[in-house]
């Protein structure tokens, strides 16, 4: 990578990047495959939390007990991603790097803080998932770097979370879609809440405004409802064939209201269980 | 002799010889290799409309193993343009219908200005695909952007840019037909529906896109080309005239075909330039279509826009329609009036329509070219009635079944005259269904009543389920003609060959299970031929849902023929009289003595000419009969869909819950493959609905060129399709049956609508327009949230 710069095209699971080869979308001169690269493909529980090679199929994170077990809202979004056969090839590195805003993962990391371990020349250094993703398809990876692990934290057993998400058909990637997280102190208020969107802007955003509207408040209809309404003056979808500005920015909403309902009331659930 | 028996017929046989097709081992144009092949790409226009400066193909040339690079200004003294349409006009339909036909004639490569994005400029040769698009890309040259025309409304309007060259105006064919007196009943009523409706643009999308190889043999200069099209012998003749070749010298083979729907039922550019380019190199030459050059070439669909006029009475009994109508040609319209005409022939439907007036237009815009997919004018014409009838419905506060009911044709006025011309130039003649009947296996079958009964309850609870109707007629089995050679060969096989070319359908088993009723053979001992301008002289090709009705009744033929002369050689070896013998088995008997037998290969081997004849005096050699099936007009299906959808209103989502289909095709040959078909049509129709659309910007750049943002239902968006056949068999052929290829996809955008309107009628939405996109969905709810605010004040 340090030889060919920006010549030079990581080839993890190819999902992305060999329909774009395909139509001739990106001509890079130097395809590096990392698919016989070993040591990238992992999932370990750390103090510091879930460490997961970037090369771990999507599929491999989805079914890992581990996952399941301290991460599991990591586990629901990649149930939406493509289809199975896409997940069985598709990366976690892959997807976070491609960083299309209309991607489950990069929306999961930024509502996590994840961590993203990336290796340069000899060197490795820590990037915060908020200053990972810069732009439409651009993180702060540098030309010669390539992500080697990423850090989810681990939940709380009483978390409660929901991905929800609307696509043209099954499979496709969102219009727009939403990943909550929330959890309940001894009162019932709603303590570290997190909401993250995704295919509703130029990068997966978090909803800030959402949760301090929601930090150390009883949970109730109105006030999901209300928070929810505050996405109108943060948000400013694009627009495409797809679907509109104006339908991504009211599906945001709804999506919103009820990814954090289904997420008080598993929270409830497992505060019983 | 003895009287068919059915054995076969009627049997859910499994297909023939289609491990094939599952397990990828099918030979597809693709797979046609051949030593020394060379491969082409074509430089097609980034500009919607422009005139094309200098070509500067030097840098083309120059990469290692480009063979060379043409233009328009290469090919034009040596390649004689297109017809304005492939279309065929029977006298009487022209004398009766008088349309205008006026279409521009394309050329293989544009010359002087391109029409459309997407139209072939250049064309490359190279040692491999990947130099010739390389190729491509190093290719410069000028363009100078023309106005762009995109909307058909826009390019009627006085001083409009004009599409082509030498025109004075945007129309390229029209027609009106009128019965009773339209005028005059819509004067009289003061019920009307004034409406416009759009049925939007999308494409039949075939796994296999197109594909052409050529190869001449070099002693011999015989042209061999293969293509994936509906149209072998089409296709032949197309490269015979443009080409100034002999058509025995030229020999089109249409081998293993993944899917058509339509679009592969005309001649293109590829199909005339690659066999140009094999003859001018020596060398057999390939192209392959991919799906981005597809989307852009290949012909679209439908896009029709109509203002209708429909008055009723206080029973929704429909008095009389008037429909205008545009049809959005595209740069070329390479079927003229197929389409367009047969909207106008299928508005009426199962319905009485004492007052009916139609006029069609097609324009050509700056776009795609249009041409027949899959129900060909149908769907446009039945989502136009069938909304009609469910506004009917809704304005008198009826169930909309019930108003169907009260404008069905009844099974004791069949044959029924619809007083219009169909396109073969004879009166529109529904000969045989019960289309109230149909329409109770329908609503039976979804449970209509239950749900009916149950809707207010669901409604209260927040759930807006809908339910759509949707009633089709569809002439099938078109001519002009079919035919098919029956042969009994020396192994004692019978062999059918036809004209036809199976791309999907099963042809092979249908038409087995036919032939072998025919002859008391099993299936497995007939074999099927087509798809090859070698093993018949004349073909139309596999489209219009007519394969099954013209084939099948052709092997009838052709096999009437053929048992008489059998029958003959065989009573001369057997020394007993003809009407004494009976066929069984692949054997000819004397009835009640099985023991006096003679095999078909006996007979085989006895009907040659030369020293092993054993025929008797004065009959010609040979166990081969051809017969040529020409029917008058066409054999009525008929079908009501129902839809049941539920709506998320919040976010403009819609769930099919349930499809079904009560069917008549007359007598079926083989349900499981009429399952299928329904199957595949109701898949497509679903896509039409819901997910499909090609949608155009204002420079005319197609917005939805691949499949990222051209969405196909996949298997997770069809439901379980419930499917109920009635069998009304056709008193205009031998064996009573009807066509059935289209259907499937004619219903579904009308009843999904239907179902729509339904679903949200507590909005009163106006669902005028597909795709039901959730964007659409919303907007609808929002029309009713501005009027009731508009009322309020």
């Amino acid at each position: 990578m340090r030889r060919h710069g920006l010549d030079a095209k990581i080839l993890a699971g190819g999902q992305s990047l060999v329909p774009l080869l395909n139509l001739r979308l990106t001509k890079p001169k130097i395809l590096v495959d990392l698919n016989g690269v070993s040591g990238l493909d992992h999932i370990r529980e750390t103090s510091a939390g879930l460490r997961i090679g970037a090369m771990t199929r999507q599929s491999g994170v989805e079914r890992s007990a581990i996952v399941r077990e301290k991460c599991p809202v990591l586990a629901e979004a990649i149930r939406h991603i493509g289809h199975l056969a896409i997940r069985h090839r598709g990366t976690i590195g892959g997807s976070l790097v491609h960083a299309d805003p209309a991607a489950e993962l990069p929306a999961v990391a930024l509502a996590l803080d994840a961590k993203f371990e990336v290796l340069g020349d000899g060197m490795a250094r820590a990037v915060c998932a908020d200053e990972f993703f810069i732009d439409y398809l651009t993180t702060s990876l540098r030309p010669d770097e390539i992500l080697g692990e990423i850090i989810f934290p681990v939940l709380q057993p009483s978390s409660g979370y929901a991905v929800e998400e609307v696509a043209r058909r099954h499979g496709d990637f969102a219009v727009a879609g939403v990943v909550a997280v929330v959890d309940l102190d001894g009162e019932g208020k709603i303590i570290g809440p997190r909401v993250a969107l995704f295919g509703v802007a130029p990068t997966a955003v978090r909803a800030r405004a959402v949760e301090q509207a929601m930090i150390g408040q009883q949970p109730g209809n109105e006030l999901i409802r209300d928070a929810a309404a505050l996405l109108r003056d943060m948000l400013d979808p694009p627009g495409d064939i797809r679907a509109s500005s104006a339908y991504r920015k009211r599906a945001a909403a709804v999506l919103t209201v009820r990814a954090l309902t289904k997420a008080v009331q598993l929270c409830h659930t497992r505060r019983l269980s | 002799m003895a009287e068919t028996s059915s054995r076969f017929i009627g049997r859910s046989i499994k297909p023939y010889k289609s491990k094939r097709f599952v397990t990828g081992d099918g030979t597809y144009v693709s797979d046609v290799c051949l030593p020394n092949m060379l491969h082409a790409a074509l430089l097609r226009s980034m500009h919607a409309h422009a005139r094309i400066g200098a070509i500067d193909v030097k840098e083309a040339l120059a990469i290692d193993g480009v063979v060379g690079v043409w233009t328009g200004r290469d090919i034009e003294e040596r390649i004689s343009p297109f017809p304005e349409s492939f279309e065929i006009h029977p006298l009487p339909w022209l004398e009766g219908v008088k349309p205008v036909l006026q279409g521009p004639r394309p050329t293989a490569l544009a010359k002087g200005k391109v029409h459309y994005v997407g139209e072939a400029v250049a064309i490359v040769v190279a040692a491999d695909r990947h130099r010739a698009e390389d190729a491509v890309d190093a290719i410069g040259i000028e363009y100078e952007p023309l106005p762009v025309v995109v909307d058909p409304e826009e390019s009627l309007q006085p001083g409009a840019t004009l599409v082509h060259d030498g025109s004075n105006n945007n129309v390229v064919f029209s027609f009106s037909i009128e019965k009773g007196n339209v005028n005059r009943a819509l004067g009289a009523q003061p019920t009307m529906l004034r409406e416009r409706f759009r049925h939007h643009r999308y494409c039949a999308a075939p796994l296999e896109g197109r594909g052409v190889v050529a190869w001449v043999e070099p002693k011999t200069h015989m042209l061999t080309v293969w293509s994936s099209t509906q149209m072998p012998h089409l296709v032949r003749r197309q490269i015979a005239a443009q080409l100034d070749l002999a058509e025995e010298n030229v020999r089109v083979i249409a081998p293993d075909i993944g899917g058509g729907f339509g679009p592969k039922v005309f001649v293109y550019p590829e199909e005339i330039l690659i066999p140009f380019l094999a003859l001018q190199l020596g060398r057999p030459v390939k192209w392959i279509e991919d799906r981005s050059e597809h989307f852009i070439s290949t012909a679209h669909g439908r896009d029709q826009l109509h203002d209708i006029e429909c008055a009723f009475d206080q029973e929704g009994r429909i008095l009389a329609l008037r429909d205008r109508f545009l049809l959005d040609n595209g740069a070329y319209n390479p079927m003229g009036l197929t389409d367009a005409y047969n909207t106008a022939a299928h508005l009426q439907g199962p319905y009485k329509i004492p007052n009916l007036s139609v006029s069609g237009t097609c324009v050509s815009t700056n776009k795609v070219p249009n041409a027949p997919y899959r129900g060909a004018g149908r769907p446009e014409a039945v989502f136009v009635m069938e909304r009609c009838i469910d506004m009917i419905a809704t304005r008198l506060h009826l169930d909309p079944a019930e108003v169907r009911r009260r404008n069905f044709i009844q099974p004791q006025e069949m044959p029924y005259q619809a007083g219009i011309l169909y396109r073969d130039g004879q009166p529109v003649c529904y000969d045989s269904g019960d289309y109230p009947e149909t329409m109770n296996r329908a609503l039976q079958g979804a449970g209509y009543t239950e749900l009916r009964a149950r809707q207010p309850e669901l409604r209260r609870s927040g759930r807006y389920v809908g339910v759509g109707i949707a009633c089709y007629v569809e002439g099938t089995g078109v001519g002009s003609f079919e035919g098919a050679k029956v042969r009994i060969d020396a192994s004692g096989r019978v062999i059918i060959t036809t004209g036809a070319s199976s791309h999907g359908q099963g042809h092979e088993t249908v038409f087995a299970q036919i032939a072998a009723d025919l002859w008391g053979l099993t299936p497995e001992q007939v074999s099927v031929v087509e798809g090859d301008t070698a093993s018949i002289p004349f073909g139309c090709g596999t489209f219009a849902s007519r394969s099954t009705v013209t084939v099948g009744s052709a092997i009838h033929g052709a096999s009437a023929q053929l048992k008489d002369k059998l029958l003959q050689v065989a009573a001369h070896m057997l020394e007993a009289n003809p009407d004494d013998l009976e066929l069984a088995g692949g054997r000819v008997s004397v009835r009640g003595l099985p023991q006096r037998a003679v095999s078909f290969s006996e007979l085989a081997r006895a009907a040659v000419p030369g020293w092993a004849s054993k025929l008797p005096a004065g009959l010609a050699p040979g166990l081969e009969a051809t017969f040529y099936f020409e029917p008058r007009t066409v054999t009525w299906a008929n079908a009501v869909h129902v839809a049941v959808i539920e709506v998320d209103i919040e976010i403009g989502t819609i769930k099919l819950l349930d499809y079904v289909v009560a069917h008549d095709a007359g007598k079926l040959i083989n349900p499981l493959l009429a399952d299928g078909q329904v199957h595949g049509g109701v898949a497509q129709g679903i896509g039409a609905a819901l997910y499909e659309e090609l949608a155009y910007d204002e420079n005319g750049q197609l917005l939805s060129g691949s499949f990222v943002n051209y969405l196909l239902p996949g298997s997770m968006e069809v439901p379980k399709i419930k499917i109920f056949h009635l069998e009304s068999p056709s008193p205009l052929n031998p064996l009573g049956v009807k066509g059935l290829g289209e259907g499937g996809a004619i219903a579904p955008p009308a009843a999904i609508a239907n179902a729509l309107a339904d679903a949200l009628s507590p909005f009163a939405p106006r669902v005028n327009a597909i795709p039901l996109t959730p964007d659409l969905v919303l907007e609808l709810l929002a029309q009713k949230e501005v009027r009731s605010e508009a009322s309020a004040v």
